[in-house]
């Protein structure tokens, strides 16, 4: 047994440290969002006139639809491309498995500010993809339209954010014992039959997981759209930004950034419902 | 055939279930099985013992269809089973640590086969309960796997792999995880189960106690050959090799010469009518009896040892004889209370098996290792 005296030492560093950095700016954040701005001053007036615009303002609104559909779009894609992924490492890769792990995870030891300017590289109208296109004559002129739109901001967060799928659905399949396989093909399963009956519903969890990391990371993303999104591609972060910035409506800003709060809490909090519904050991 | 002789105690061929013909197995330049050939007989009990490393899991394996020969065939009546995929094979196994799915139901899970099989639902329904009460385990129908002890895991597993009244029924070491009485109770169950739905079990141990208990026949296993092949009574009493005579209970190996008609085994002899030459013979402990006044009949060896230890269990002991000339020989005799000094031991020439030399190609130093 450790003294009291000790487990205060030890424990009020870190306790301090969430305190200071997370529950004091959230608790002003929350404050925040219900006071409003009069004549460029912040005036203490509590009232629900910051969550009303968020949901009479139509270019909230817009925002608010458009950013669920960016962030369902590249939970989605890097699904498709995670899982598959994963599935082959797991099953199919034999001994080249350890050098193919390795390459899915070095792109996370590259900065993600680093990868967004490749990609702005790659689309841009003298970029990567158009000096391809062009040369080999299947386009005369530039293609504009690969960057500053909201598949730009896809495409970005996809390849970003396809290793954090890959991760725990890999981590799931690897955790399927094998002689389970082994019995569904021994009671008559062939391999369709096997996947579908046996290893897709235990790797539920990790596709869970993975799609979880995916969906909130990308309902908050700041970089993606101002990077390669533009105007047509503006999400909630980037509305924040400028509330808090330029447009100095802190009231406003913080109201949204409460609603993101939510919305990552009340998904976290589903998915580990079902992820609980789901999981057998 | 390489190894040691195999007994003629096949099935005829007349009613062979299953055929493996010269089946070979490498794993990479590891040679795992060579040169096996084994007929199981309808509704036989059939078990393949050996050692850890022995081939028996693989054979098994490669009957179950996850694992390819690389040479020879396995037929089970007139289809050639090697080439089908595992799920296109009459045959189902037990495995070891059971392989129950654990996101389903007990009643899912022996529900299985029938339904990727697309059965009606109605007829699925009246199966699974059929074989829950043979198994005994109709009241744990909506369980999870996980929440079910061993045993009941154990019940389960078999209750899948019946449902779908396979021809031939392979089990490997289902009984290895459970605890000593709960393997014992379980094992006459298989027994009488297996006798009462009549299918082929051919069944995977190492243990030689569980192998006589149940098996019709033993297929016993060494790196990868097979030693020898016979009911658990000839094997026991007619071993074929050394290895075989100790690998299965125990015995005493006397090393010998014939010579005009006479055994010589250190201070033992006795006549025999085979040719001239280096012998090896197996005299089972409990052969050896105290030698009473009445034992003076020919075709008995009569020799005299002293006691240097004496191993009492219950019904009988096992005494350690010293015979002099650097040989000891072990009797299991009736207890009769302690014995000590110098006493006439007998035992039947009948009683001195003939085997063949173990230290062929096989080299995994077994000699020196005794079986409990």
């Amino acid at each position: 047994m450790y003294s009291r005296a000790y487990k205060t030492v030890i424990a009020a560093p870190p306790l301090l440290w969430v305190c200071l950095f997370l529950l004091l700016p959230y608790a002003l954040m929350l404050a925040h969002s219900f006071w409003i701005v009069r004549d460029g001053f912040l005036v203490h007036n509590w009232n629900l006139q910051n969550y009303r615009a968020l949901f009479t303002n139509p270019l909230y609104v817009q925002v608010f639809l458009r950013t669920a559909r960016i962030a369902a779009s590249v939970t989605l894609c890097s699904m498709l491309l995670g899982y598959p992924l994963a599935y082959y490492l797991s099953f199919h890769a034999g001994p080249r498995k350890e050098v193919l792990y390795q390459l899915v995870i070095v792109p996370l030891w590259v900065s993600y500010l680093v990868r967004g300017y490749a990609w702005k590289t790659i689309l841009g109208s003298d970029g990567v993809l158009n000096g391809l296109l062009q040369y080999l004559h299947i386009t005369r002129e530039p293609v504009s339209f690969f960057l500053y739109s909201p598949f730009a901001v896809v495409l970005m967060l996809t390849h970003i954010y396809t290793p954090f799928v890959f991760l725990p659905i890999y981590a799931a399949l690897e955790h399927i014992p094998r002689p389970l396989i082994e019995a569904s093909q021994d009671l008559g399963a062939d391999r369709r039959a096997t996947f579908l009956r046996v290893i897709l519903p235990l790797s539920i969890p990790g596709l869970l997981s993975g799609a979880t990391f995916a969906f909130v990371l990308s309902v908050g993303d700041f970089l993606a759209p101002l990077l390669v999104g533009g105007p047509s591609a503006t999400m909630l972060a980037n509305i924040v930004q400028s509330l808090f910035g330029a447009a100095y409506d802190w009231p406003l800003g913080a109201a949204i950034s409460v609603s993101i709060v939510l919305i990552t809490i009340s998904v976290l909090f589903l998915t580990e419902r079902l992820e609980k519904r789901w999981s057998f050991r | 055939m390489s190894g040691g002789a195999i007994s003629p105690d096949h099935a005829t061929l007349g009613d062979a279930l299953l055929e493996i013909r010269s089946v070979a197995k490498n794993f990479g330049a590891a040679c795992v099985l060579k040169n096996i050939s084994l007929q199981i007989a309808a509704g036989e009990f059939l078990t393949l013992l050996g050692e850890s490393g022995s081939g028996k899991t693989t054979l098994l394996r490669l009957i179950a269809g996850f694992e390819q020969p690389t040479s020879g065939e396995i037929w089970i009546g007139n289809e050639r089973l090697d080439s089908l995929p595992p799920y296109k094979r009459r045959v189902n196994t037990v495995f070891q640590n059971y392989a129950l799915f654990p996101h389903l139901s007990v009643r899912e899970n022996v529900a299985y086969g029938p339904r990727v099989k697309s059965a009606p639902k109605a007829e699925i329904a009246a199966r699974v309960e059929e074989v829950l009460r043979m198994v005994k385990m109709n009241s744990f129908a909506d369980a999870r796997p996980g929440t079910l002890s061993g045993g009941q895991q154990q019940r389960i597993a078999l209750a899948r792999a019946l449902i779908n009244r396979p021809r031939l029924l392979l089990l490997d070491e289902p009984l290895s995880a459970l605890d000593a009485n709960l393997r014992k109770q379980m094992q006459s169950e298989l027994k009488a189960l297996q006798r009462e739905i009549g299918i082929a079990f051919l069944f995977v141990t190492h243990d030689q106690d569980e192998a006589m208990a149940l098996s019709d026949r033993i297929a016993l296993l060494r790196g990868g050959s097979l030693e020898q092949v016979a009911s658990p009574r000839d094997i026991y009493s007619r071993p074929a090799t050394a290895y075989t005579a100790e690998f299965i209970g125990q015995t005493n190996l006397l090393r010998g010469e014939i010579n005009n008609g006479v055994v010589r085994c250190g201070r033992l002899q006795w006549k025999t009518s085979e040719a001239n030459g280096p012998a090896l013979f197996s005299v089972r402990p409990e052969a050896i009896h105290l030698a009473g006044s009445e034992d003076d009949a020919t075709g008995v060896v009569r020799f005299r040892g002293t006691i240097r230890q004496q191993i009492y269990s219950g019904a009988s002991e096992l005494l350690e004889i010293d015979c002099g000339e650097n040989q000891s020989l072990r009797a299991r005799i009736p207890a009769s209370g302690p014995l000590t000094g110098a006493h006439e031991f007998v035992f039947s020439t009948r009683d001195a098996v003939r085997v063949t030399e173990s230290s062929d190609a096989h080299e995994l130093g077994r000699k020196d290792h005794e079986p409990q």
